[in-house]
């Protein structure tokens, strides 16, 4: 995996970040950029390069899903991979995020393993 | 109240303490609890609704949720502060999507709230049905907790 690329971790929960953020610096991953919902990355995202978005999809103002379609709806940003991060874990769910492009499902509780299947898949 | 809808949330308290904070938990005996006062310092409280409306909260001794909050970051958490009550959310909201998750798979689908948490010895927590409160205890070596779940009547 290249741990050089640049990731934005998007919560609301300050704890979740934090958790995501200690196990892909374990990974080797040091360029970490955080927010802490979805309307919050997007300005991220307008203003920045970013290589991988990890999101949650349980948010105020703007949600994972909202965030993703978002994404996969701009010329510039619709090839960024996206992890969805969360909780929310239904069918539907998984066929809605699914429909809208994402790239890969992580379920909470995780553990760190779970994290570093995920990201080999995508960024291999 | 239908006691099918307990069993999940016990199942995703072990799973989700164990899987994300290295924690071993035993779960104790189940009771209806017959007052408000949360049995611990701080506690999450979730709104469900779906095939029956409720609440389920999780409440912590302050020894219990400082090794577990510990345990999630990897570095030694000494005091009740934002770090804690943001950690009591996320928890709160990990146990109930796993237990909703339980209970989809045998046709009861629940829509949950975003997480409240409450501080402070004797606290209250207002359920917002007027249904049994059923409480479980659980121990750990590190300080107890107890779930509850109160769905209406």
């Amino acid at each position: 995996m290249d741990t050089s690329i640049k990731i934005l971790i998007v919560d609301d929960f300050a704890t979740m970040r934090r958790i995501l953020k200690n196990i892909l610096k374990q990974l080797g991953f040091k360029n970490l950029v955080e927010a802490d919902d979805g309307t919050t990355a997007w300005e991220v995202l307008e203003g920045q390069s970013i290589d991988l978005i990890i999101s949650d999809w349980n948010m105020p103002k703007m949600t994972g899903l909202e965030l993703l379609k978002k994404v996969r709806e701009t010329d510039s940003l619709k090839g960024v991979p996206f992890l969805m991060v969360t909780a929310e874990a239904q069918k539907q769910n998984v066929i809605e995020a699914v429909q809208a492009g994402v790239s890969n499902y992580v379920v909470k509780p995780f553990t760190a393993e779970a994290i570093s299947d995920k990201l080999e898949k995508i960024l291999k | 109240m239908d006691v099918k809808l307990v069993n999940p949330f016990i199942n995703a308290t072990i799973n989700v303490l164990e899987t994300m904070a290295f924690v071993t938990v035993i779960a104790g005996k189940p009771y209806v609890k017959k007052d408000n006062v949360a049995v611990g310092d701080v506690s999450g409280v979730l709104g469900l609704t779906g095939v029956a409306n409720g609440t389920i909260s999780v409440t912590f001794e302050e020894k219990c949720i400082l090794t577990i909050v510990s345990n999630m970051f990897g570095e030694e958490m000494k005091e009740l502060n934002n770090e804690i009550t943001d950690a009591v959310g996320e928890l709160t909201n990990m146990i109930s999507g796993q237990a909703r998750r339980e209970l989809e798979e045998v046709g009861k689908h629940f829509r949950a709230a975003i997480p409240s948490v409450i501080t402070g010895r004797d606290h209250s927590i207002i359920h917002y049905t007027d249904g049994p409160k059923i409480a479980i205890p659980f121990n750990t070596d590190n300080g107890d907790f107890t779930i509850e779940v109160c769905f209406e009547r």
